[in-house]
């Protein structure tokens, strides 16, 4: 066995090894100078390895201990974490289950199996730090514990006495995900969060980075979330489309939707179509055939097929009929003029006056008119057809209208609560209902949408119900005056607009106090005032729920495996002392220890998981399965299609609002940006920097979206050498695109546009649709002294853009330049 | 002779994660710039444009690959300390007390499978994880790909269950050094020779 060092790939590895080593090798190319190697046999005669691995591990006292990977990818994945003399020596990856679906092994993914980097990463927070220079400065002082807890109290008790608790914010942050004691995502369920609310309330927000618009055209669409049919009902169709719905890069787990799609592919063999701006790994390993479209366009597809289906009589009408409104005009609410619906709005009968055919389609999406038209006739005269959209297609301005309009492409060709079918949401799983006793409420009604924060900051009173969306009250009282940001990267680098963020941050007029709470030293933590070293989650125990796993629901009981390191401690030790100073300890511990909780919590779920084993098992264990009843996938709104008289749905109609009778309102009643639209129906909109504006705009005419990678979990897991080496930071461009450019592959680039510059090399690939540009989202943003981002965050191109309905991040609508470094 | 071993790869499978790499190097403790299990993009085609429309024609596919154990395996016969061996199982491995470090073995490689590690002045490379299979485990890369691309075994037995492809773009000629090693190919995958596309991630193999 190797020796064991601290940061074993550290070292520079010999540059002149690299060099050397090449891949054409391997091809005819360089094939002829191989080929004159003689070849005669040579077996060797040499013995064998030496002590086994095992037995090696016992004589220096190895042990196995089970621990997890929790962060954000929609995955989970338990880790087999080995320990000797204190120290992680390997990460292995799960070993029980099998390879069935509904008892498969959770095979951890890449970024997992590189625990052991990230635990001992060089940029580890060792010790409470105050900021000395201006915020940002990088200026640190160490301080001690008890310095750093008096001070936040006092901050925060100064800052409740002089502006109300409506001033105390929890920034949005998914570092530390799927665990119940340490989780920083959903807001409510953070130990934070329960700290506030003892101590009279926060300002609440509402949606998450991941999915607000598709949050808000659920809400208005079908009343509320549901989700599609899981993976594994694939099965059960006889066509799969997928809108920008990538598994394979983005849950990657080997016992997640990956696997799951894999293998209902492999017994099911059902075509598959895959609608994306790039040809993803999903396109590659699980799709038959590629539509490469301009992003924000699927709403313009989903019209111009429409157009197809209603023309040549293919739509659904029963169903339309039974359980949807507006359609058609025959199904309008009271007191809507003729010509509102959708049937009208896709043949010209609209107040635009324009037909939504496929050849109208064809210059918006850049998907030719005759693909479009054989598409529609495919998806509506195949039955069932599973339809699902991930959510790249609802990132965007115009977002809440892709996503209804991938929902209604479901409605016109029936497919919405059948075995095999969709609701054109993303697809479902099964999951365990574990109880946790450790949330509790907020007491403060107030709510902002999740990427307003920076708008609360800046100008938080001027904010009202109709002109940003803010709920729970119709205006805000006050401006956020301090933010806790744990496990969370959102407070920079993966807000909008990297750069105007900062700015705002460094006045701390506005923002009084920012206290990060993390284990590295990422960029949102140069902004902080006081930055406290959080512990890994192997550095304790927590119940890690599942990630999304098709059928089958688990839980994993993540033991601590080593002391923490340096001086970091647990964010419920943290809590906890903070909850003394408020005189609020009793109530924050209700007399437990993190231990003591998870057990609790344990206990409060068996009453509806009878089966989960004893806290000992468990820990024995590592990970618990149950599979939801065998062969049943979720199929949702099953009931609903049924008898909608019986089962309506939460919308105001009890119907599936193609016509959504809110929006209807909003549309009358909301301010908005200039160049901004409500609609009641999913109509396709063009609003800032979309697809449209590129062709005409000289200056930026090239559309950039940020893909999500393998290299890193959103922000999480960045810089680990071994995952870097990996899947190097490289953006994607067309080839027709970089040529014009004069750029090759593996190039350096600039992309830039007016509000930032990025260096980033270029993967010159004919893998993305011409005239689009992709930026691999969470590369930690890092200026040269001229201000170049040479760390290539796309955040550094973003914007502040919100969409009109649920105030989302938009923040695949970027347009932007490109040219060679 | 002894039983040979071999790997298997499913490419149909494969989504270029390189769990499989990183699988390999905790497994090992090795540096960057030491890569015994790499994940190679292979890709081409072309677009057409129309107007203000464009439609693709394009493949691409992934081909990971370690040491394949070769019936004639190069690298050890332009060893020249016979630190680089082949054992009765067929793994080709290096006698740390006999490597010079002179890396004759990685320029005669077609598959770069032998690799040197400045830290320690010599060759390494993989031994298909001789210590876990003594204890009845997996390979690392084996044992930790999500989706089971991956399988080894006795050669034999290998060709038997999955047949006996192994020319696969961007691999080289296996006549030059007949690797055991088997592929069930990716739909896109071409033939060795007779390949259009190009490798599009050279710089992480």
């Amino acid at each position: 066995m190797t020796a064991i060092s601290d940061h074993p790939t550290s070292s520079d590895a010999s540059p002149g090894g690299i060099s050397r080593r090449s891949f054409l090798k391997w091809s005819a190319v360089a094939g002829g100078g191989v080929a004159l190697v003689s070849g005669t046999r040579q077996l060797g005669l040499l013995p064998g390895a030496g002590l086994s691995a095992s037995a090696q591990e016992e004589a220096s006292g190895v042990e196995t201990i089970w621990s997890s990977c929790n962060v954000n990818c929609g995955s989970r994945c338990p880790l087999r974490m080995q320990v000797a003399d204190g120290r992680v020596v390997r990460v292995l990856p799960d070993n029980t289950g099998d390879d069935a679906l509904g008892s498969q092994q959770v095979r951890a993914c890449v970024r997992g199996l590189s625990y052991r980097q990230r635990l001992y990463s060089p940029d580890r927070i060792k010790t409470p730090m105050r900021r000395v220079g201006e915020r940002g400065s990088g200026d640190w002082e160490e301080i001690s514990w008890e310095e750093a807890y008096d001070e936040i109290a006092d901050s925060m008790k100064r800052i409740i006495e002089e502006y109300g608790n409506e001033a105390l914010y929890l920034n949005y942050g998914t570092g530390t995900l799927g665990g119940t004691i340490t989780s920083s995502w959903p807001p409510i369920s953070t130990p934070f969060s329960r700290l506030f609310s003892l101590a009279g309330g926060y300002l609440n927000h509402y949606a998450d980075y991941s999915t607000a618009q598709i949050q808000g055209a659920v809400q208005y669409h079908y009343g509320g979330w549901i989700g599609s049919n899981s993976l594994d009902d694939a099965k059960n169709a006889n066509l799969v489309v997928m809108f920008g719905n990538n598994p394979f890069e983005t849950r990657m787990s080997g016992g997640g939707e990956i696997y799951v799609s894999q293998q209902t592919r492999e017994q099911a063999k059902v075509k598959t179509i895959i609608i994306d701006p790039r040809y993803s790994d999903t396109a590659m390993g699980l799709g038959d055939e590629w539509v490469a479209l301009r992003p924000g366009t699927d709403s313009a597809l989903v019209a111009g097929m429409a157009h197809v289906m209603i023309t040549e009589d293919l739509v659904d009408q029963e169903f339309l009929d039974r359980c949807c409104q507006g359609y058609d005009d025959e199904h309008l609410p009271d007191g809507v003029p003729a010509g509102s619906s959708y049937k009208a709005y896709i043949l010209g009968d609209g107040p635009d006056g324009e037909a939504k055919t496929p050849e109208w389609a064809a210059p918006i999406t850049g998907v030719p008119a005759g693909t479009i038209t054989r598409l529609a006739r495919e998806i509506a005269t195949t039955k069932p057809v599973l339809i699902n959209q991930g959510w790249g297609p609802q990132r965007h301005v115009n977002g809440e209208n892709q996503a209804r309009a991938i929902f209604t492409l479901c409605a016109l060709t029936g497919n919405v609560g059948i075995p095999g079918g969709g609701t054109g949401e993303r697809e479902g799983s099964y999951g365990l209902p574990l109880a946790n006793p450790f949330v509790i409420d907020n007491p403060v009604e107030a709510s902002i949408p999740v990427f307003a924060w920076t708008d609360a900051v800046e100008k938080g009173p001027e904010m009202t119900a109709t002109n940003a969306g803010v709920r729970g009250v119709d205006r805000l009282e006050v401006p956020i005056k301090f933010i806790l940001n744990y496990a969370s990267n959102a407070l920079v680098n993966q807000h909008g607009d990297i750069n105007r963020t900062i700015e705002l941050l460094k006045d701390d007029s506005k923002c009084e106090m920012i206290v990060n709470v993390e284990n590295r030293m990422t960029v949102s933590a140069r902004y902080a005032d006081i930055v406290l070293p959080d512990t890994t989650n192997a550095e304790q125990m927590d119940l890690a729920s599942q990630g999304s796993a098709g059928n089958m629901g688990y839980a994993i009981l993540a033991s601590q495996v080593i002391e923490p390191l340096y001086d970091c401690r647990t964010v419920y030790e943290m809590c906890t002392e903070l909850a003394k100073r408020l005189d609020i300890e009793e109530e924050f511990t209700e007399g437990r220890t993190q231990e003591e909780w998870i057990r609790h919590i344990l206990d409060a779920s068996r009453e509806d998981i009878p089966d989960l084993p004893s806290f000992e098992d468990f820990k024995e264990m590592g990970i618990w399965r149950e599979p939801n009843p065998p062969e049943v996938g979720y199929v949702p709104l099953q009931d609903f299609r049924e008898d909608p008289e019986e089962h309506p749905l939460p919308t105001p109609s009890g119907r599936i609002e193609i016509f959504s009778s809110e929006l209807w309102e909003m549309a009358e009643t909301w301010e908005l940006p200039e160049g901004q639209r409500i609609t009641a129906l999913p109509e396709h909109l063009s609003m800032q920097e979309s697809a449209e504006v590129a062709r005409s705009d000289d200056t930026y005419p090239l559309q950039c979206i940020a893909h999500h990678v393998k290299q890193r979990t959103h922000s999480t897991y960045g810089h680990i050498p071994w995952l870097e080496e990996a899947h190097p930071h490289v953006a994607w461009i067309h080839p027709w695109d970089a040529e014009e450019r004069g750029i090759a592959n593996d190039e350096k680039m600039y992309v830039f546009n007016d509000r930032g510059r990025i260096r980033v090399s270029a993967r010159v690939t004919n893998r993305i649709a011409p005239g689009t540009v992709s930026v691999p989202h969470g590369a930690w943003y890092e200026p040269d002294e001229q201000g170049v981002d040479v760390g290539g965050s796309p955040n550094t191109l973003t914007s502040w853009l919100q969409s009109p309905i649920h105030k989302g991040n938009a923040q695949h609508t970027m347009l932007v330049q490109v040219e060679r470094a | 002779m002894a039983t040979q071993l071999g790997f298997y790869f499913d490419q149909t499978r494969c989504n270029g994660c390189k769990a499989c790499q990183v699988a390999c190097k905790d497994k090992h403790d090795l540096p960057v710039g030491v890569t015994w299990r790499r994940v190679a993009e292979h890709g081409g085609g072309s677009w057409q444009s129309d107007g203000d429309t464009f439609s693709p024609s394009v493949f691409a596919t992934y081909m990971s690959t370690a040491c394949n154990h070769c019936e004639r395996p190069v690298c050890a016969e332009v060893c020249p300390t016979t630190a680089m061996h082949q054992r009765d199982d067929g793994v080709v491995a290096v006698d740390d007390d006999l490597c010079v470090g002179c890396r004759y073995c990685e320029w005669a490689c077609p598959y770069s499978a032998p690799q040197y590690n400045a830290e320690l002045g010599s060759m390494t490379k993989c031994d298909l994880c001789t210590d876990y299979r003594e204890e009845g485990l997996e390979p690392a890369c084996v044992a930790g790909c999500p989706s089971r691309a991956l399988d080894w075994g006795p050669i034999d037995e290998l060709r038997e269950r999955y047949g006996d492809v192994d020319a696969i773009e961007p691999l080289p000629d296996p006549a030059i050094t007949e690797p055991r090693l088997v592929i069930t190919p990716h739909r896109d995958a071409q033939m060795t020779g007779s390949g259009t596309g190009t490798i599009k991630n050279p710089l992480e193999v």
